[in-house]
């Protein structure tokens, strides 16, 4: 298991060197100058110079880029262009609302999903299936910022059971996490369905009801353990999903996240706020595969030992 | 044993019984209700994006009712009234044109390139294989919409870089998918004997192998009209792609986010028009899946 965990970590290192050299490149490819943009749009040739001199953007691009990496990995991303706040300080701010919006969609959209998934599987081509996945379906296609609009629309101004916009209690997070969650209770809704029906043809399966054991015991004991084993995948790049679903979520929402640090920053052309961010969300992607892999390595094992 | 011959032959030998890769396909596909509806629904969308222009009661962007603003639907206005005045109904038939355009051509352009890709990696493998997948990985280590936003931050706000983005985020995913595809199939008989006779790896990789992955890739496309549709009405959502006044469904329901207040319907039609364009194409794509998978038979 360590040297599996090991081979896996080192064959990141690429990976996360070429998104780290695209997202240094990204403020080089971007039209116009990054000093001028940085000293701001009324700055003199003197004032942009200086700043020039003061990033470090009149060294060769190799000498840039290692200094830009050494201070990213101090988790200094430098000076936010709209605030002039550090950059890690207003993503700090804006870390723990994403983080707490994530989990809490993730808690109730894995929970039924993997409900929906088992009961459509065990129900198959029955009233249950085909309610479960209407409803799966319809998830997958109703967009999380429309879905957010009508939600808001329907318990927030004509209802007025809830919140609209903001984080500040728990009543807050009922929404967001609602349209967050959505699209991924429907994924996983139909990938347990397919996952259980697969597992329900095996042969052990059969043999358990062959030596008579009641229905409930053969779902949960024979089949589920051996369906969950995909579904854990599933789940891992569904967290992933999460993070890129959170941006927009966020917007609707007025969510004081990182998704709607994101996108002021690319309205106001922040440029060292987008870079962090960009860095960060893919860091945790990568992050969270890995896990997926190990704990499927651990479910497994026969992919620890090739 | 010799009727079961006689007959074997007998059948393979009737016009009737000779089955066509198409012709076992629409039998298979015929029986998929929900997706003949879905299909039917998405061809009449279709018609409809090609003909709006004809088809709408009023210009979509240049017609004001002043008298109006925020109207509910009404017989005049089907759909109501946006904040400006302007007919919802006509901006929503011509908005089909922006969000399913956005949709097909990126994934049709990501899916040209990944197929072509995966093909040359399936194929030669070696270090060509090696960078393709790495710069897969590379493309898989954001969430997809962030990489779109971010190559939208590089080339400007609007339709066309839109389209650029999400096409670029398709193509990893067909490019693993065929690689698969021809990593399997290369080592089959007929490949090893179209190579004996000489043919040309060109036309081994496009005679030969690439029929043998069209299927799953025509499903996957399929799949994947529908988060494009989604991902490119988003970007538009976030003010990044289609620009005002253009009618597009993300680029509604942003301004409609203004009106929530005292004119819901201004955001509830373009949400519907997006929804049930997904759904027609998931509920397509799933019916093409199960009518070519091979795995799926009972």
């Amino acid at each position: 298991m360590a040297v599996y965990l090991f081979k896996r970590l080192l064959g990141l290192l690429p990976t996360l060197l070429i998104v780290a050299m695209l997202v240094f490149g990204f403020v080089h490819l971007l039209p116009g100058d990054p000093a001028r943009l940085a000293a701001g749009v009324d700055a003199d040739a003197e004032t942009v110079e200086l700043v020039r001199r003061d990033l470090g953007l009149d060294r060769p691009l190799p000498q840039q880029f290692v200094r830009f990496f050494g201070h990213a990995l101090q988790g200094d991303f430098g000076r936010s262009i709209r605030t002039k706040r550090p950059v890690s300080a207003e993503i700090a701010d804006r870390f723990g609302p994403t983080l707490g919006l994530t989990v809490a969609a993730m808690a109730w959209s894995v929970a039924l999903g993997l409900v929906l998934g088992i009961v459509s599987a065990v129900w198959r081509n029955r009233w249950p299936d085909r309610v479960g996945m209407t409803l799966a379906v319809s998830g997958i296609s109703f967009p999380s910022f429309a879905l957010g609009m009508v939600l808001m629309q329907i318990f927030s101004v004509q209802l007025g059971w809830l919140p609209t916009v903001g984080a500040d209690s728990w009543r807050h997070y009922i929404l967001p996490s609602l349209t967050l969650g959505a699209a991924v209770a429907a994924v996983m809704a139909r990938f347990t369905r397919s996952s259980f029906i697969d597992t329900l043809k095996e042969d052990y399966v059969r043999t358990a009801r062959a030596k008579g054991l009641g229905e409930p015991v053969v779902v949960i004991k024979h089949g589920l353990r051996n369906a969950l084993i995909p579904v854990v995948t599933m789940m891992g790049l569904q967290f992933g999903y999460l993070l890129g679903g959170s941006i927009l979520v966020e917007v609707v929402f007025n969510w004081p996240g990182m998704g709607r640090l994101l996108v002021d920053a690319v309205e106001m052309r922040d440029y060292p706020v987008i870079q962090a961010l960009v860095l960060l969300f893919s860091l945790e992607f990568i992050v969270i595969n890995l896990v997926v892999d190990l704990l499927y390595a651990v479910i497994n094992p026969t992919i620890r030992f090739k | 044993m010799d009727t079961t011959t006689s007959t074997l032959v007998a059948n393979a030998v009737a016009p009737a019984a000779v089955r066509t890769p198409v012709a076992e396909f629409w039998r298979k596909f015929k029986r998929q209700h929900v997706a003949m509806v879905a299909g039917g629904f998405v061809v009449a969308l279709l018609l409809l994006a090609v003909f709006a222009p004809w088809l709408v009661p009023f210009d979509a962007e240049n017609f004001f009712d002043y008298d109006a603003l925020n109207a509910a639907p009404s017989a005049r206005h089907w759909f109501g009234v946006d904040s400006l005045g302007r007919d919802i109904f006509s901006r929503i038939l011509m908005g089909s044109r922006v969000s399913l355009a956005a949709g097909l051509l990126s994934v049709m352009v990501g899916a040209a390139i990944g197929t072509l890709l995966g093909l040359l990696a399936g194929y030669y493998e070696g270090w060509w294989d090696r960078i393709v997948m790495r710069l897969s990985d590379v493309l898989f280590a954001f969430p997809g919409i962030l990489l779109a936003i971010g190559i939208v931050a590089i080339l400007g706000n609007g339709m066309v870089n839109v389209i650029v983005a999400v096409a670029v985020f398709s193509v990893p995913a067909f490019a693993r998918l065929v690689r698969g595809n021809v990593l399997s199939l290369k080592h089959q008989t007929y490949i090893e004997a179209v190579r004996s006779i000489g043919a040309p790896d060109s036309v081994i990789m496009l005679r030969h192998l690439l029929p043998g992955t069209i299927s799953s890739v025509v499903v996957y496309l399929t799949m994947r009209i529908g988060t494009s549709i989604i991902t490119a009405a988003g970007l538009s959502f976030l003010g990044l792609g289609a620009q005002p006044p253009t009618p597009e469904w993300g680029a509604m329901l942003n301004a409609a986010r203004a009106d929530m207040f005292n004119a819901p319907h201004v955001a509830l039609f373009p949400s519907l028009a997006i929804f049930v364009t997904v759904l027609a194409f998931n509920l397509l794509g799933d019916g093409l899946r199960d009518a070519l998978d091979p795995k799926l038979e009972n």
